[in-house]
Parts: C-alpha cells; structure tokens; sequence
C-alpha cells in the first residue's frame, strides 16, 4: 500500500495505481482527452496534469501513486496550464463538440492564436484502439513535430483494416460541435452541455430540442468585443 | 593475448612503452575534421615518403584523435622535437621530413600564429586556445592510435578496471565515484555514483549499461570525439560501471551519422575482447560483461534516455513517463544505467587518480572538467575542455580569442538548441551546473554558440524554435504545437506584425510548455524565448513598438541603402546584385531600387567603403 495525499485527503492505494485513477477513487473530476480506460495510457495530451508537491507539473494518467506524494489536482497553477492547453486544442480543432465544451468547463473564451482546422488532436487513441483492442495495426503516426499526422502505411489503403470504426467510436473530437446560432465562431462556449438541457444525443439537426438554438440554452447575450478575440482578426472562414 | 592479471598488464605497458620512447613519432590528426580537410592524404604522403627513405621502422606514424583546433586542420605533431603543425598540406609532408624530422628545423609557416599578437607558437601548449584549458578526458586525444588497443594500454589504460575488479568491491567503487561527485555530462547533471547506487539496489535478473552517444545538438562535437579518439576510455569506463552495477550487458548507442565513430568502436571492442577485457571472466574474476553496438537514425529527441530505450528496443523513439526510471525499468524492463559518452570516459580517471584528487577540481557542486565545442562569432573556434567553474568571459575571451575585431560579442547561447542566451554583462557567470541553470540556460552536453553584435536575438530564438518544433517528437500537444505557434508568434514578431499582446501570449505559453510537456525536450524548447526575452526585451519591444530590428537582421524591418557621402561609385555592388536593383555609374552614387531589393545584404559585403547601410 503507498499512501499520498491528493488534495489534502490521505489516502492509500496500492502500488502501480495511477494518480488519476486516485483521484477518480475520491470522485475527484480530471479531465482527460487521450486516455481510455481499455487502452493504455500514452500521456500525451496533457490535459489531465496534476501539481506535485514540488511544483512540478506531471500526467496523472501516467503518474504512478507513490509513497508521501502531495498531489493537488485543481491549483492554480494547474488550471492556468489547462486552459492554456485547451486553447491550443481550440485553435486546431475548433470544430469539435468535446473541445469545446472542454473550453466552455474552464471558461476558456478567446483564441489568440491563428487557427487551423486540423480536427485531429492527435491524441492517438485511434491508433491505440486498432492496435490494442482490434489487433490490427493498421494507422500509426508518421513523422515528427508539427509534420507529425496518424494516417496508414505509405497513405495506402490498407490491407488489415477491417473497416471495423474502432477508431472512430474512440476518436474524441470527431463529434460536430452544436450548430447553432454561433457555430462559425472560434470559441462557442454557450454550451456547457449540463444535462438535461443538452445531452450529447442529437436529431439530424445536431440539437435534440429541435431546430438549432431553439432551447435557447446555447443562446446567449451578444458578447463584449474582444479586442484580442480571433473573431475580431478575420479568421471566421477557417471554419 | 588475453591479459589475465594486473601485473601481466602493468607489465605490457611497460613493455610497450620500452620499445617505442626512442622512435620519433609523427601524429596525423585523424579527427572528422581534420579528414575533410584532407588529413589522410597527408597520412598517406608520410608512410609513402617514409618508405622510400626505408625510414617505415625508424619513426612511428600514427593517426590520431580530434585535437580540438579542428578548424585549423589538418594538424601535425611531431615527438620528440615537440612541434605542432598546423594547416599542413600534403605537399608540406616531405618538407616536414627532411627540415624538421631530420634536422630538428622548425618550418615558421606551419606553426600556429595568435592573431592578435602575431606570434608563432611552436608547441601545442604555447597556443593560446590550450593553455587555459585542462585537458583531462581529452588528453590522450592526439597522443593515441585509435585503432590500437597497445596505445592505450602503455599509457596506463584498463589499469583502473583492472584494479576494480582484482581489488575492489562494487559497493566501493560505487562509493568513489559518490565521493568524485561525478554528475551526468549528457545535461541534467545528475550525481553518476546515485545513479549507480539505485541501479544496483533495483531488483532485476539481468542489468545493463548504456553509453549514450546520440549527440543531437547541432554543431555538437564533443561526444564524437571522444568516440573517434579515444575509445577504450569509454569502453573501459563502461566495464567498471557495469561491474559496479552488476550488469552482464552493454550497449553503446551511436548516431548513424557518425560512421567514423562506429567504426573506430567496432576496433576497439574487438580489440578489448581479444585483450580480455570483454567477455567471460574479465581479470579472472567471476565478471563477465559485453558491449554492442546499436546505431541510431539521428533524432534531436532519440537521445532523451526514455526515448533511446524505445530506439534500442526498436520501436520509435518517443520518450515516455518517468518513474519508472531507467535505473528500474529500463531495456526490456531491466534495469538500466544510461551515461553519456563523456560521463564515462570520466570513470577510469576518478578510479585512476583518486576520487579526491577529482574532486579537487571545479566547485563545490560541480566536479572535473567539461568539455564544450566553442562554434560562432569567435576567433578560435574547436573543441575546449575546461575546468568546471571558468567563467564564460574566460573561455570566450581567453580560449576563444574574442571576437574577430571590428566585431563584438553581445551574447552566448549555452546548452544546446533548448540552452538559453546569455548576455555579456553575465559572462562573469562561473560555468558550473547550478549557476547555469539559474541564470535561465542549462549545461546541457555542451554546445556553445558565440554572437556578437549583428545578431538579433529574436531572430535567434525563432531560429532556434523552428528547430525544438521540427526535432519534437509530436506525442504531447504542448510541446508539439506549443513549440509550433511560439515559432509563429515569434515569426510575427521578427516581421513587425505582432502587437504586445502577443509578446504577453508567448511569455504566457513559454511557462506553459515548460511546465506541462513530457520530457526533457519540451520541458526545456522554451528557453531560447525565456532567456532572450529575460535578457533582451528591448529588442523586442522595438520589433513591435517601432517595427525596428535594432541588430538590422530581421529582413521585414530594414532597408539597405547607399550613403551617397560614401560611396565612390566603384559599381562593384552592381554585378553581385541578384535582382538588378543597384543603379549607377562610375564615380557616380549609387541607388538600390527598394522595389526590387530582396535584402539579401550582398551588396552590403561586398562594399569596400561600408556605404552600403541598414537601415
Ligand atoms: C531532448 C533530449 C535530448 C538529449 N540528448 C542527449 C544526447 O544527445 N546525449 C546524451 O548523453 N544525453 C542526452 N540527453 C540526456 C539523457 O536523457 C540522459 O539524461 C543522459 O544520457 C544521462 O546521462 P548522464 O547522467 O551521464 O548525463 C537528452 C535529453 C533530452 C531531454
Ligand atoms: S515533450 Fe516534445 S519531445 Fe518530449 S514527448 Fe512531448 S512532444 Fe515528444
Ligand atoms: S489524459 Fe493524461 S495526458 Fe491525456
């Protein structure tokens, strides 16, 4: 048994337990992007980082529980650094359902940079899926830095994918974001999706309560122009 | 022959050392280096002329490691007359023979020349560039024949492994490299005997031993030549630490773009199994041990440790979490001890001279010397291995010679692509660890780039930001589009389009990526922006607020134009100019036509009157 405190609370755990999988044992909310349960866990999207006692900043997906660790998993130093990182994902995949309720969770509410739709965080969970559960290795990343992009060998059709949709089913960002009044905006953040008013089970028109924004939950009062906003830059056409 | 005891091996060496002190000996650099610069054909020049004397018994002509004073190659040292040639062409070989073999003469010419004095240093310890330099991992560099173990062992080598394994527990050996305070050359610094200590504790059925030699740092030379010249020390050193750490198996992990250093390891590994120092009962102790080789596709990011495990393994090389460490879970899982190539070659001198006698050397954290490849706006530039606790100023000013006047050095970027820039009014900075690192730049393996005043600092840290987000390996979004839009911002600025908000914006996702990125690389990418823009804002904030580039660098924010007072209407700016926008006629002022000028800055080089200005 390893004992740790994890936002004040002492707990103990038994060796090999992840922090995150700590925390969700206390019922303390982490978000995560790039991790599945069924898959292993990768530490790549960085959403999920939790403060040491030390200051330091580490993955609790990854992070393994260890003995008189101080962990805080909602500092602010924490929570400054998620929303920093979700407004990156923001910029390259503004077009995502989960990104942005991620964004509207911890009031993210501008862009400051230049978006690209890239709509892949490459999280590689896809990649993960068809590998560890489908057994198939059909998609892998390629290259490296900002070149790097999940695709099949040599971009060639492939011969081992069994056009199961694994990769689909795990991948978190492929869900459209709401198409209601503000969908062309970088940052929509009208829903917070609390359920019911807007659970993520939608008719054709991506908006359950009928014709899009007709709730009104998504509906919000004209925003304060934000002299730093990417709206005000220009770059609705992105989307 | 194998060599089973330490006394069979003291006297070799002795033997050795008998049978060639009173042959002369010519040594031919055969560093990298010095081979592009034709060293071999100067090599060749010697043997074939020597022949010809008949004279192949009577001097020793060997080819040698790396000097340092690459840039001045190919060099020749000639023992027992003590002359240190350099530049030496192959038509300057017979010469050589008849003048300065032969009759001791020594050839003015060949000597090198401090350029600031003017005066010729005959031997390679009256060069400015060696004298303040303790030359302790590199010392046999130029001495040895890489390619023969015999050199190696008359000079007193594999005497320390020898006494390790005949007289000294492991748990001891542990405890003199504690006591040494040896930390990690590779760039964290961490403490080597620690390291060691929980390699040792960690349970596992099998251990290894890993020798580091991916060296990513562009313009990083240090481990190659190391490598190159002097392999046995690291192999030596590899064999007590595994001894140490009760490893049955090495690895040396090289980048494939080093095939000299390869090949020149294949030798000497052969050599050392011949010898005895590899493989089954090495000193007829119950210790057996092997190194192999595994080459590496060169990646910025494959010599992170995590990552060089998944290389060795054969998987891509993206670094993982830690813990688990190496030390505990390492190659396939077994524990691991990874060092760099010159941490290792430190572990025969502790084991040979003393732990104290090492730790007499630095300061009172950082122990022994470093070896640093000193590149950039420099007089000498080469490979230095100093004494921990120099001040920059002493080694850019005293090895390095300053810059090349009319210039001056503004700042030095320390520790590699993800280093900091330090700048002038620091340099009396001691160069050890902690001091490094607080100052906001790290030791890193050792890469050191001078710049002097026609360098723009922004521009540096873009340059070195397309680099960190190229060299990423893209697993963690921080640090793989972190790195991406810094490069952008910083794009932005160098072009004159940013506002303060996005200097704000930089700064603020900088501390992120540091903060939140996996390893090493993504942890530290932001230093080129942090150091620079903890040292130079001004800069930057007049690339914004004034749209200026004060270094005249940034191609967006200057102009080139002719000062008419000046000019003489030579018209040689006209030909060079690619785009045909220099009008004029002789001894007639010259115009550069802005619309077509594509600030290429040729005319400024070639312009004998410096009429030619930015502004
Ligand atoms: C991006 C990155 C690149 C690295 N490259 C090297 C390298 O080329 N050579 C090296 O010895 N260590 C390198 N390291 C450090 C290694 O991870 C490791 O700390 C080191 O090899 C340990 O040896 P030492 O304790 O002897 O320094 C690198 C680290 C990072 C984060
Ligand atoms: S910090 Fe950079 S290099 Fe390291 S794992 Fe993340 S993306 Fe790869
Ligand atoms: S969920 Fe932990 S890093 Fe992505």
């Amino acid at each position: 048994m390893t004992r740790l405190s994890l936002n004040g609370i002492e707990v103990d755990l038994e060796e090999g337990t992840t922090l995150l999988e700590a925390a969700q044992h206390l019922g303390i909310e982490i978000p995560t992007l790039c991790f599945h349960q069924g898959l292993s866990a990768y530490g790549a999207c960085r959403l999920c980082v939790v403060e040491l006692g030390d200051g330091r900043l580490v993955s609790a997906c990854t992070y393994p529980v260890q003995e008189g660790l101080r962990v805080r998993t909602h500092s602010p130093r924490v929570l400054r650094a998620r929303r920093m990182l979700i407004e990156l994902l923001l910029s390259i995949c503004p077009s995502s359902k989960r990104i942005q309720d991620l964004a509207a969770a911890h009031q993210v509410e501008r862009v400051r940079f230049s978006v690209r739709d890239e709509r892949c965080i490459l999280c590689g969970l896809c990649v993960r899926m068809c590998a560890e559960q489908m057994m198939a290795h059909a998609i892998g990343f390629v290259n490296r830095g900002y070149r790097r992009r999940i695709t099949t060998p040599f971009d060639l059709p492939s011969d081992v994918c069994r056009r199961c949709g694994g990769c689909l089913y795990i991948c978190p960002v492929c869900e459209l974001r709401c198409q209601g009044p503000e969908a062309t905006s970088i940052v929509c953040g009208a829903c917070v999706t609390p359920a019911p008013t807007c659970p993520p089970v939608y008719g054709d028109l991506a908006c359950y309560m009928g014709a899009a924004g007709e709730c009104g939950t998504c509906v919000r009062e004209p925003r304060t122009p934000d002299p730093h906003s990417s709206d005000l830059r220009g770059r609705r056409e992105s989307l | 022959m194998k060599i089973r005891t330490l006394e069979q091996l003291r006297a070799l060496a002795e033997e050795l050392r008998a049978a060639r002190d009173h042959r002369p000996c010519v040594r031919v650099c055969g560093g990298t280096g010095c081979r592009a610069r034709g060293s071999e054909e100067v090599l060749a020049r010697f043997k074939t002329l020597l022949q010809e004397m008949g004279l192949t018994e009577a001097v020793d002509v060997k080819f040698t490691g790396c000097h340092g004073l690459c840039e001045r190659g190919p060099l020749v040292s000639l023992a027992p007359q003590e002359v240190f040639y350099q530049g030496v062409e192959a038509d300057d070989v017979r010469a050589i023979v008849t003048e300065t073999l032969a009759r001791g003469t020594v050839i003015d010419r060949l000597l090198a020349q401090d350029p600031r004095t003017g005066k010729r240093a005959r031997r390679e310890q009256e060069i400015p560039f060696y004298q303040r330099q303790h030359r302790l991992v590199l010392r046999f560099n130029g001495l040895l024949d890489p390619t023969d173990i015999r050199d190696y062992i008359a000079l007193g080598g594999y005497q320390a492994l020898g006494t390790a394994l005949t007289r000294l527990t492991p748990e001891a050996v542990i405890e003199l490299i504690e006591r040494s305070g040896l930390r990690g050359r590779g760039g964290a610094g961490f403490p080597t005997g620690k390291k060691w200590r929980m390699a040792r504790a960690a349970p596992g059925s099998r251990k290894y031993v890993i020798c580091n030699g991916d060296e990513g740092d562009p313009g990083a030379f240090m481990d190659r030549s190391v490598l190159e010249g002097n392999p046995h020390s690291v192999i030596e050193g590899m064999i007590i630490g595994a001894y140490a750490v009760g490893a049955t198996q090495g690895i040396i992990y090289v980048r494939e773009e080093y095939p000299l250093a390869v090949q020149t390891l294949e030798i000497a590994l052969a050599q050392a199994r011949d010898s005895g120092f590899l493989g089954k009962e090495i000193f007829d102790s119950p210790f057996s041990f092997d190194i192999e080789i595994v080459r590496g596709a060169g990646a910025f990011v494959a010599g992170e440790e995590t990552a060089l495990i998944a290389a060795v393994e054969g998987r891509v090389s993206e670094p993982r979490q830690r813990p688990p460490y190496p030390v505990q879970r390492g190659v396939w899982g077994y524990p691991t001890v990874i060092n760099n190539v010159e941490t290792w070659a430190n572990v025969p001198i502790i084991l040979e001279r003393g732990p104290e006698w090492f730790a007499s050397l630095g300061t009172a954290t950082s122990k022994g010397t470093k070896i640093f490849s000193l590149v950039g706006k420099v007089t000498n530039t080469g490979l230095v291995e100093i004494p921990m606790g120099m001040t920059l100023r002493e080694l850019i000013e005293e090895i390095g010679g300053g810059a090349p006047p009319p210039r001056a050095i503004k700042a030095v970027q320390i520790g590699g692509p993800s280093g900091g820039c330090l700048p002038k009014t620091l340099f009396d900075l001691p160069i050890d660890y902690e001091s490094l690192t607080e100052a906001g730049a790290m030791m890193g393996s050792g890469g050191l780039i001078v710049m002097d005043d026609r360098t723009c600092m922004v521009d540096v840290a873009r340059y070195f930001m397309d680099f960190l987000r190229d060299e990423s390996c893209g697993k963690c979004l921080p640090c793989r589009e972190g790195t991406n839009r810094m490069y952008e911002l910083l794009t932005a600025i160098c072009e004159g389009r940013a506002t303060e908000l996005d200097l704000e914006l930089l700064e603020e996702l900088a501390q992120v990526v540091k903060q939140t990125s996996l390893c090493g690389l993504g942890q530290t990418a932001p230093n080129p922006v942090l150091t620079t823009l903890r040292y130079f804002r001004p800069e930057y904030e007049a690339h914004i607020r004034e749209r200026r580039c004060p270094a005249g660098v940034c191609k967006a924010l200057i102009r080139y134009v002719i000062n008419a007072e000046r000019c003489t209407g030579c018209l040689a700016c006209l030909q060079p100019c690619p785009q045909q926008a220099i009008r004029g006629q002789l001894k007639q002022p010259h115009v550069i036509d802005q619309e077509r000028c594509i600030k290429c800055g040729i005319c400024h080089e070639v312009c004998q009157f410096g009429a030619v200005e930015i502004v």
